[in-house]
């Protein structure tokens, strides 16, 4: 029985936090306690960079539990803590305050950290953010509110760099976006949707500038390119992707590949220790491959897989992928993941209606839905069920998106 | 100010007094067993399933397009369902029922 065991976990993130909750669910009976350095309770972080920071939202609105719910289902929550090394023969974790903490299983929900180049005078340079919590967004507001000319250079076309932009834009900011791949979106997306974006922020007044290389960032605050152009800043944003918070792992030599390795019951490569979330490694069944995914739905999926495993319940993680980002007034919505895609269908209802449906083959391998849910939850029901999709009846925008299965394999 | 009653599968009642922000949100706050809106608020993920009293559903009001759309993630949805995080609180939902989904 658990009911004298600790389980520890690090990090009160959305995989943290809704791991934590799982394990109760379950009947863990033993102690939980979620360490995290942040000293706000536990909140959502995809809105942090949309309505979060456009409507000057607080985090009290913002919270994964109220206080009581971890009070309730005796959920010891230590805000404001960093674990600064872990025993793993004596199953001890030590903190920054100088105490230790005993676990019989122990939870890495590290996530990660965004990544901040070796860009010269970064770090001198004043009103210099990121975006992943909500100290950042605190500053940026700040920053934003105290500066006359709201200048705002964004580093990085990547989906936090352009909702930062489509909220600050909202907010009256002058906006640039300064990226260093020949198309925005490039590491993550398709040309097409790359080129629908560039498009929606150019309309909506932000400035984008491809295949710039920012090489320094002056003592005034300018951005300096290695083609010789300048942009003057107020603030800079910098949203050129993130790294996986490994430190820990790595001190007790945790098996790492691209993020933290964990097999299909979320165990990382020693006994009693497990990974959720972003911070991740795993094994994907339905693409038959390891992947790395930023994303809500691996955390909560995860989150609730690790919590039956902890609890004895033998259960392998088997989840479809999905994302959402939006911006201005378009809902973006992923299902799947398109890597290795080898054609491409694009069925467009409106000029900001229409989705992209990616194959391998005759296989559906993802869907990109553009205000256009009906296409995400049909593309879902598709990918779950492999069935086999009519092209050209997709790629007809007045056709039936629920007649257009040739043949249903399952 | 709006009472707003919550039936969970666990035959729980809860009544809840809202003010503002959305039906999901005071869920969430109040620990409604099977509401977890996971994607926040934002019509992204269809957790925040609720099946609205009949005698209800003019006060609620109809779901919208989008709404309708992700409804179909759900394999129990019907006609009396919707998304709470798109049910706006405002003193026109006093005493509405809801009945959270499996």
């Amino acid at each position: 029985m658990s009911h004298d065991k600790t389980c520890v976990v690090i990090g009160a993130s959305h995989a943290g936090v809704n791991l934590a909750f799982a394990l109760r669910k379950e009947g863990w009976q033993g102690k939980i306690i979620l360490f995290d350095k942040d000293t706000n309770l536990p909140y959502h972080r995809p809105p942090l960079s949309k309505k979060y920071l456009e409507l000057e939202d607080s985090i009290q609105n913002n919270l994964l539990k109220p206080e009581e719910s971890y009070t309730k289902d005796n959920i010891n929550l230590k805000l404001g803590v960093s674990i600064i090394s872990i025993n793993n023969e004596e199953q001890s974790v030590s903190l920054d305050d100088d105490s230790v903490q005993h676990y019989d299983k122990l939870v890495f929900a590290t996530g990660a950290s965004a990544f901040i180049p070796p860009i010269k005078g970064i770090k001198e340079a004043k009103n210099v953010f990121s975006l992943r919590n909500a100290d950042d967004v605190e500053g940026i507001r700040k920053a934003f509110n105290t500066s006359t000319t709201k200048k705002v250079v964004v580093i990085g076309g990547g989906y936090i760099g352009l909702e930062t932009a489509a909220s600050l834009k909202k907010l009256g900011a002058d906006v640039t976006i300064l990226e260093r791949e020949e198309r925005i979106l490039a590491r993550v997306t398709t040309a097409y949707l790359s080129d629908f974006f560039s498009e929606l922020h150019k309309t909506n007044g932000v400035s984008i500038f491809t295949n710039k290389n920012v090489t320094e960032i002056t003592d005034n605050n300018t951005v300096l390119c290695d083609d010789g152009s300048s942009y003057d800043a107020n603030i800079i944003i910098v949203g050129v992707g993130i790294r996986v918070n490994t430190e820990l792992a790595a001190q007790i030599e945790l098996k790492i590949e691209n993020g933290i390795y964990v097999n299909t019951k979320t165990e990382t490569s020693q006994k009693d220790i497990y990974a959720v979330g972003d911070c991740t490694y795993h094994y994907n069944s339905l693409y038959d491959r390891f992947v790395r995914l930023e994303s809500i739905q691996n955390a909560v999926d995860q989150a609730k897989i690790t919590a039956k495993n902890i609890c004895g319940i033998e259960t392998e993680y088997n989840a479809i992928p999905w994302f959402w980002s939006d911006q201005y007034d378009i809902k973006l919505q992923i299902v799947g993941l398109a890597d290795g895609f080898d054609d491409l269908v694009v069925r467009k209802e409106a000029e900001k209606k229409f989705s992209i449906w990616y194959f391998k083959g005759k296989q559906l391998l993802a869907v990109d839905s553009i205000n256009n849910a009906k296409s995400y939850v049909l593309g879902t029901k598709y990918i779950k069920t492999n069935a086999e999709i009519d092209k050209i009846e997709l790629a007809n925008p007045k056709s039936d998106l629920k007649s257009i299965v040739a043949i249903n394999q399952n | 100010m709006a009472n707003i009653t919550f039936l969970t599968s666990d035959n729980e009642k809860i009544v809840l007094e809202g003010n503002s922000g959305n039906v999901m949100q005071l869920a969430v706050n109040n620990g409604v067993k099977g509401i977890d809106g996971d994607c926040g608020g934002v019509c992204s993920c269809a957790t925040c399933h609720v099946f609205v009293a009949k005698k209800d559903i003019e006060k609620v009001g109809k779901a919208s397009s989008i709404e309708v759309d992700m409804l179909e993630l759900a394999d129990d949805a019907n006609e009396f369902s919707r998304l709470c995080c798109q049910i706006e609180i405002s003193d026109a939902l006093d005493g509405v029922e809801l009945t959270v989904a499996k």
